[in-house]
């Protein structure tokens, strides 16, 4: 193991790698440190002020974005930590719809986590004056809706359109408590440079950002996406057999969790009525459903009948780049001929 | 429009910094930044035009709508406040109709307040299309506008 | 060119003025001047002039201090003493010109005071001024008297010496070793020791580095930098370049406000006729340093003046602070290069060291902080203005000595200063010395300077209400605690000025307050509370009177209070009835009018319109209705 180093927190002794910041170490280690506005995948934010902890010696500080350092002697508890971070969740709290039952997000939602771990004290939150934003909902794109009015500012979903899109549809505006994620002049999504891939979807802690498939699945199956040869390793989310979400595997490593919108959004055509589960051949003037074996013992057996410029391959963006570059040495080695195209050639 | 945005982009080299800078040239020029004009400042810069929005509405002087013809702000510097400026202001938006940061539907008047202009032994004041109006109380601010309103005419 | 012949042709120059047999002129044209209407004085006077054809010599210069006193122009015939002028019109042109240069005969009843040649009778030498008397202009020394846009003056009066004596002999060690002794603290509010930070940026290993001057001033009630840029404004440049020229730097910004757009125009002429002399540029004064300055125009947001915001903003960003853990903005700062940032006055007043030498500047101040420092005296104050004053001058001498107290026989209630980051102080603390530790030990500041009076009418809470209101529409956004807390805040006290507060709200306020300081990212936050903790702290009682009592004593929150006729006084005269926006006063002609306490908004008309001499409605703290006037 390289560069590992030794620290505490609360007294118990932690091993994290070198570069992993306190919190990285802490969630690792099954330690919860109240957050919002972190993400793994992110640059550290540091605005939702909730991930204070004491560090011995030196005071107060957030955890998202200080390094792990060797001896370093972390508190997460104690009356100076909770007097700014206690305030601090109450005010997020105060200023959020707090009808959790009616939120696509409830039970997922960090907000909600957060909320668990400091304890509601529901005398002091009534101290507090509810400001709700009124602003209008964005459901403008096909896949997901933005409700601001939920939304914590941590920025996530900004950082995410940026740092790991580039495509920027999404940028802070104006300030204060005014703030907003917004797309030029706060136009709706679908009218910005949004590619709609859904990852901002996938790291919103809260209800702001929710697919517009609300239901949740039961199980998940791994598999490749098969909308191209870029091959990204996806979890299908089933539901009494039917995919009703998919999202990035973390550990392929062709897209590292990452998806766009076809492989996040386009899963409708696997339960449409007019797919063809398998194959047809026409026999007497009609296409009749045959097994895949029938359909490639046929295509094999005419495959002699035929030589040189008399063939040609049309291959599949659907299927993976190796398979790909096996069906063009099969054409140029096999059959003898140049004639071959590819859908994604257009 | 294009050619005098045109004329401005020409005076820069399109690099992030000089954003803020282009922006300003630009308000300067058509009186606030219509979406058009970020969306060409914003291929300038190489910068989404999302960004281009953000950076504009986070600085007070930007305005994305136009301004009325005739600009009154009203000085909420500290002096000023001790010395009676909330009353100004709501005799002002009172006598207009309209809230701070609004214009007239006729496109009149827009009314805004200032961080301090800057003569605080005159207070409180405003000021109409940057002219003074010095050592005012409600009274003043009405005989004021009445006239205001008499030579729009 | 050498140093010494720039100086001559300045020298001559300014001679030649100071000894013309011609009248001279100089008219006060700083912002505050131009506000109260020195360009339209001008005019009238060159009018005067032309008609009479008398040739004279004008001058513009910026902001002498004496606010009241605008527009404020000295007149001084050939070989006669030099008449300052108070609150000039156009009007009265004619009679100065006619008077004072066609007749020699200074107009006594117009004239704030004298000074120079030959004595008048009947006027005030200006050094005997209560505003000017106890004051020590070091950093203020060029402002108002010499004209801004003419380099020759500034040269003529001492200005590029340090430049040169620094170019052409002393090491940047030397540089920083002098500053450093001096004891000068930022003068931007923190007070962080301006040597140390050149050094820290110098050691920064780097090909470039950048010096940036920090001219935003956001706090709604400080105009010094503004004052300074406008009438001093080579003082910054010189100052800047030295800077450069000790950290090993060869580019500077100035980020200075857009509404100071006579300060940018200063600015822009002041660089341009440096680079003429070859006082900036490339090779200054053939020493083979380069330094070069742009000025930056901030597009209005009070968080811009914090560093990494103001790097940002450069950079053409949202002016959003860095969170710490960060590096420092002298190691990583614009374009990730080492970075100096200096407020104005912190480098206008380094050309005077490094002439005058750090023993001299650490002659005047207290033990840990030396110099002076510059205020805006504004409120309710007798004399408002910009005033310069040794570290160590107390409250009470700022206050009375200089602002000549609280006028109309009103009481003194508190001072604030440090504006919406800094504190209320009540009277049993008038005689705090002003100096950085001992204004943040009472709970205020020093901050920008700003340094605002409030007498007996001021209500407390409402003024707390109002810095709240400010801070809140300033806060960048980026950290919960200063967005939500700080609107949090402000509508605890929305809720106590309408007289909806609740017993709860002060305890409330404290711990929010305290959540919020310890918590925020940037100074912006962490100082924001502040004007409520002081003044709750200071001026509890009045909280209370708001919250239990449902009445503001100061009779400023419109919830809180009511207008009264009194039977006594009125005349019925008709006037308030016919004003009254809302057509809550009922009466007629010789019938004592009444205000219809249900109807009346509370905007104060009748009382403004009521004559002078009958002052019959009156406003008392409480609210009353209709059933009252039974
Ligand atoms: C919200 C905020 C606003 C500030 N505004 C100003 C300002 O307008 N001018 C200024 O010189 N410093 C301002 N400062 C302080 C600067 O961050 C910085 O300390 C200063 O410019 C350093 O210069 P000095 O050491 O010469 O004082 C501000 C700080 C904060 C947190
Ligand atoms: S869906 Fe993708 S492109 Fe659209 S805003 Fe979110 S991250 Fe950006
Ligand atoms: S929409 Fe979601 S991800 Fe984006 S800033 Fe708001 S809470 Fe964060
Ligand atoms: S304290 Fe306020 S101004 Fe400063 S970073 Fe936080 S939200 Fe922004």
């Amino acid at each position: 193991m390289l560069d590992e180093i030794k620290f505490a927190i609360d007294g118990t002794q932690i091993k994290a790698n070198k570069g992993d910041t306190i919190l990285k170490a802490a969630l690792k280690h099954g330690i919860y440190i109240p957050h919002l506005c972190d993400h793994p995948d992110l640059e550290p934010f540091g605005g939702c002020r909730l991930c204070m902890v004491e560090i011995k010696g030196k005071g107060l500080s957030i955890s998202c974005k200080v390094p792990v350092e060797e001896g370093l002697e972390i508190i997460t508890e104690s009356p100076e930590v909770n007097k700014v971070r206690r305030i601090a969740a109450e005010l997020l709290i105060a200023s959020h719809h707090v009808d959790c039952l009616e939120c696509a997000r409830n039970t997922d939602c960090k907000l909600q986590d957060v909320a668990s771990y400091i304890g509601i004290e529901e005398g002091r939150l009534k101290r507090l004056k509810r400001v709700i934003k009124d602003l209008p909902i964005d459901d403008s794109n096909p896949f997901f809706i933005r409700d601001l009015n939920k939304c914590v500012l941590c920025g996530i979903c900004i950082r995410t359109c940026g740092e790991i899109l580039n495509v920027g549809a999404i940028d802070f505006a104006f300030r204060g408590t005014g703030t907003l994620v917004a797309t030029v002049g706060g136009k709706p999504i679908l009218q910005s440079r949004c590619v709609s891939c859904g990852e901002c979807v996938a790291r919103c802690p809260v209800g702001a950002l929710v697919p517009k498939n609300a239901e949740r699945p039961t199980r998940e199956v791994s598999t490749v996406c098969t909308y191209c040869g870029v091959g990204c390793g996806i979890k299908l989310g089933v539901r009494g057999g039917r995919i009703v979400r998919v999202r990035g595997d973390v550990n392929s490593p062709a897209n590292r969790g990452n998806l766009c919108v076809k492989g996040r959004f386009g899963y409708d055509f696997v339960n449409h009525p007019d797919r063809l589960t398998s194959p047809l051949i026409k026999r007497n003037g009609a296409f009749v459903e045959a097994t895949f074996e029938e359909a490639l013992d046929l295509v094999a057996s005419k495959l002699t009948d035929y030589k040189g410029d008399q063939f040609a391959t049309f291959a599949s963006a659907r299927i993976t780049t190796e398979d790909n570059y096996v069906v063009q040495k099969f054409t140029r080695a096999v059959m003898g001929t140049n004639n071959l195209d590819h859908c994604a050639r257009l | 429009m294009e050619d005098h945005l045109a004329e401005i982009l020409s005076t820069h080299t399109g690099r992030r910094s000089e954003l803020i800078p282009i922006l300003q040239e630009a308000q300067e020029k058509f009186g606030y930044l219509s979406d058009d004009v970020i969306a060409e400042v914003a291929e300038f810069t190489h910068v989404p035009e999302s960004t281009v929005f953000g950076v504009a509405s986070f600085y007070t002087q930007f305005r994305f709508v136009p301004q009325g013809r005739n600009l009154i702000s009203v000085c909420r510097g500290t002096a000023c406040h001790v010395r009676g400026a909330p009353m100004i202001l709501d005799e002002v938006s009172r006598q207009l109709s309209i809230e701070d940061g609004g214009t007239t539907p006729d496109l009149e008047y827009t009314l805004e307040t200032v961080a301090c202009i800057g003569c605080c032994a005159l207070a409180p004041c405003l000021t109409v299309n940057g002219k003074v109006e010095a050592k005012l109380n409600p009274k003043k601010v009405k005989d004021l506008l009445a006239k205001e309103k008499a030579n729009e005419v | 060119m050498k140093f010494e012949e720039i100086a001559q042709t300045a020298k001559e120059e300014w001679d030649a003025l100071q000894a013309s047999a011609k009248p001279s002129i100089v008219v006060g044209t700083a912002t505050c001047g131009r506000a109260a209407g020195a360009m339209e004085v001008m005019e009238a006077l060159r009018n005067e002039l032309k008609e009479r054809e008398i040739e004279a010599n004008i001058m513009e210069t910026g902001c002498f201090g004496l606010c009241d006193a605008e527009p404020l122009i000295t007149i001084k015939g050939p070989g006669g003493p030099s008449v300052w002028y108070r609150n000039v019109t156009p009007e009265m042109a004619g009679k100065l010109v006619e008077e004072h240069i066609v007749k020699g005969s200074p107009v006594a009843e117009h004239a704030l005071g004298a000074a120079g040649d030959g004595q008048v009778d009947g006027l005030t030498a200006m050094s005997d001024l209560p505003m000017l008397k106890f004051q020590v202009r070091r950093i203020l020394f060029n402002c108002g008297v010499v004209d801004p846009s003419n380099i020759n003056h500034y040269i003529a009066t001492g200005g590029y010496q340090a430049l040169n004596k620094v170019v052409s002999g002393m090491s940047p060690e030397d540089i920083i070793d002098e500053i450093t002794r001096s004891g000068l603290r930022g003068l931007g509010g923190a007070g962080f020791p301006v040597g140390r930070k050149w050094d820290s940026c110098r050691r920064v290993p780097s090909d470039v580095r950048y010096v940036v001057c920090n001219a935003d001033e956001g706090d709604p009630g400080a105009f010094q930098d503004r004052s300074v840029l406008e009438g001093d404004p080579y003082s910054v440049v010189e100052g800047m370049t030295i800077a450069g020229y000790a950290i090993g730097a060869q580019k500077g910004y100035i980020y200075v406000r857009a509404e100071y757009p006579l300060a940018v125009e200063r600015l822009e002429n002041a660089t341009a006729q440096a680079k003429e002399k070859g006082l900036m540029g490339k090779n200054i004064l053939g020493s083979g340093f380069d330094f070069d300055l742009e000025i930056f125009q901030g597009a209005g947001a009070f968080v811009c003046g914090e560093s990494t915001a103001l790097v940002l903003s450069i950079e053409g960003k949202r002016g959003m602070p860095k969170p710490l853990p960060r590096p420092r903005t002298t190691e990583v700062g614009l374009w990730d290069m080492p970075t100096l940032l200096n407020n104005v006055k912190s480098y206008s007043i380094v050309p005077w060291i490094l002439t005058k030498g750090a023993d001299q500047f650490a002659s005047l101040g207290t033990e840990r902080c030396k110099g002076t420092a510059v205020f805006s005296l504004t409120g309710k104050m007798a004399n408002c203005g910009l005033i310069e004053v040794p570290m160590g001058t107390t409250l009470r001498q700022i206050i009375y000595d200089i602002g000549g107290g609280i006028p109309k026989g009103k009481a003194f209630k508190a001072v604030q200063t440090g504006g919406p980051s800094g504190g209320c102080l009540p009277a049993e603390l008038l005689d705090t010395q002003v100096d950085f530790d001992k204004l943040t030990a009472a709970g205020a500041i020093m901050g920008s300077g700003g340094m605002v009076v409030m007498d007996e009418d001021t209500c407390m809470v409402d003024v707390a209400r109002y810095f709240l209101d400010f801070t809140q529409k300033e806060s960048c956004g980026e950290c919960s605690l200063c967005r939500l807390g700080t609107l949090q805040m402000l509508q605890t006290l929305e809720a106590i000025v309408a007289g909806e507060g609740d017993p709860d709200d002060i305890d409330m306020l404290l711990e929010l307050g305290e959540a919020i300081k310890t918590g925020s990212i940037c100074g912006l936050g962490q100082s924001a509370p502040n004007p409520a903790l002081t003044t709750i702290r200071y001026f509890r009682h009045e909280y209370e009177a708001h919250i239990h009592e449902k009445k503001c004593p100061a009779r400023v929150c419109k919830d809180l209070i009511s207008y009264v006729i009194s039977a006594d006084k009125c005349k019925a005269c008709m006037i308030c009835l016919r004003e009254c926006p809302v057509d809550a006063i009922r009466g007629a002609k010789k019938e004592v009018h009444v205000i219809d306490q249900d109807k009346c908004i509370r905007c104060g008309v009748c009382m403004s319109v009521c004559p002078e001499r009958f002052g019959a409605v009156e406003c008392i703290p409480g609210r009353l209705t209709e059933a009252d006037n039974a």
